[in-house]
């Protein structure tokens, strides 16, 4: 094959080639299970100490604001910071702004809750969706109970031991959210900068830039950002899990898009050359 | 009549809540506090808006045969069983979201997978724009071609191991220029927000109202 008609051929290369190979650098990688520990960045360090500022019985709210689209990288981080509030036996109350990926949060503060042998209503608890998140962020400042008066699943949120004495952003020492979209935005103009509320997030590597600002201005005390976040909690926890085993998968797609974007590039340029 | 009081119902809340946000304290706490309330109420209400629309459009797509009219089909069917479901978990388990209600069982089976696999289709398309498309055409395309390269390389444990640069550039250009344009970007989009609030309290901006 002459030089020109092998850039040729590259150059019009079936995009199910590329497919498979992508498909070969994610799954082996996954399916071998060849990740080690990453070490802590700075940003996941102040994620990590927000976290273990907090003492037994103290508050922290967690916030589901993801779906199943960023479950990969926001799951595995989630599991790790409730991991790390169960074993300071800090109460955790959860509630999400995105209605479709609450059950994801849900399931996994049973799973850690279960490891840590965390009760219902005592130890925890699920408060749900309610519409309307700036509505809901701005009127939880006055009283929690104004939105949400139940939990989950309709029980008075008065009948629940972990509830006693929480009432706003004054009762509760941290909040942690974790994100896949503009509802970061909101918990800081609205929680962080009206009401002064601690809060540290987990977001997906394409949301992380969007906070970095609030980081750097210190309105938020720690970032988490995507799978390598989450693989560097774990790290801290030191607990691996999900965010650790998937960092060679993800390594190995980022030096194929490389290895693409320069192939493309030099057979760009050879082309353009013999086309003089 | 028809479009002055509409406007001054606008013009008082809108007021009323930049007042309010500064002042806190009664009347004003207790009151926005009501407004909130009503928000999230009628946010919720939004929601049978969606269904509706969701409901007519198909239908309408069933009733003319339009191409691919079973796609539509298929979605009224899996609207219609969710719904069941749900209220069956309802009854059953006192919550849809119970762990063992039939509504998480379609939920952990089929829309969580179902909402994971569109996502991760993104990947291909994006190892496949790679390939196709990120040509280092001029200076600034160059220049973001070399910021990637950079960043996908300082963010995964590899760009240490080839050098201690990837990881201290990825980071310099996440904390330095990253920073600085999307600082940029969200005061502009700030004072835009905050002068088209001012268009719509004072009356200005009225597209709202059509």
């Amino acid at each position: 094959m002459s030089k020109r008609g092998f850039w040729d051929v590259m150059n019009t290369l079936d995009r199910r080639i590329i497919f498979l190979i992508l498909l070969i650098c994610v799954t082996l990688p996954l399916l071998l299970n060849v990740g080690g520990e990453i070490p802590p960045t700075a940003p996941v360090e102040r994620a990590y100490d927000a976290v273990a500022t907090l003492e037994a019985g103290d508050v922290l709210l967690v916030s589901i604001d993801f779906d199943a689209t960023s479950a990969p990288e926001l799951m595995p981080m989630l599991r790790s910071v409730l991991r790390q509030a169960f074993a300071k036996d800090v109460r955790v109350i959860m509630l999400g702004h995105i209605a479709i990926g609450l059950p994801l949060g849900h399931m996994a503060l049973e799973e850690v809750a279960a490891e840590y042998g965390k009760n219902y209503g005592t130890d925890y608890v699920d408060l749900g969706y309610r519409p309307g998140y700036i509505a809901v962020m701005i009127g939880m400042g006055r009283e929690i109970r104004d939105f949400f008066d139940t939990d989950y699943q309709g029980l008075r949120v008065d009948d629940l031991a972990v509830m006693d004495g929480v009432h706003s952003y004054e009762d509760i020492d941290l909040l942690f959210g974790f994100e896949h979209g503009a509802v970061i935005d909101y918990w800081v103009r609205y929680a962080q900068a009206r009401f002064d509320q601690r809060m540290a997030f987990g977001t997906t590597a394409v949301m992380a830039p969007d906070a970095y600002p609030y980081l750097q201005s210190n309105q938020i005390e720690g970032l988490v950002g995507g799978l390598k976040g989450a693989a560097e909690y774990e790290t801290l926890i030191g607990h691996p899990g999900l965010g650790t085993r998937g960092m060679p998968a993800q390594q190995w797609a980022h030096l194929l898009v490389i290895g693409f974007i320069l192939l493309g590039n030099i057979g760009y340029f050879v082309s353009r050359r013999n086309r003089g | 009549m028809k479009r002055s009081i509409p406007l001054a119902i606008t013009f008082l809340t809108g007021v009323f809540l930049v007042v309010s946000f500064f002042v806190p304290h009664e009347p004003f706490g207790a009151l926005e506090q009501r407004l909130l309330i009503w928000f999230s109420i009628v946010s919720g209400f939004t929601m049978l808006l969606g269904v509706d629309n969701l409901l007519r459009s198909h239908g309408r797509k069933i009733g003319r045969r339009n191409p691919g009219w079973w796609h539509s089909v298929v979605l009224l069917i899996g609207f219609a069983a969710t719904v069941v479901l749900g209220v069956l978990g309802r009854i059953h388990h006192g919550s849809p979201f119970h762990m063992q209600s039939p509504f998480m069982f379609v939920y952990t089976y089929t829309i969580v997978p179902l909402q994971g696999t569109m996502f991760a289709l993104l990947a291909f398309f994006i190892a496949s724009a790679s390939y196709r498309a990120f040509r280092a055409r001029n200076t600034v395309a160059t220049l973001l071609l070399v910021s990637a390269v950079i960043v996908m390389l300082g963010r995964v444990p590899i760009g240490a191991a080839i050098s201690e640069f990837f990881p201290a550039a990825q980071e310099w250009i996440m904390d330095v220029p990253q920073l600085a344009a999307k600082r940029g970007i969200q005061i502009g989009a700030a004072l835009g927000a905050v002068s088209m609030s001012l268009r719509i309290i004072l009356g200005i901006e009225r597209s709202y109202l059509s």
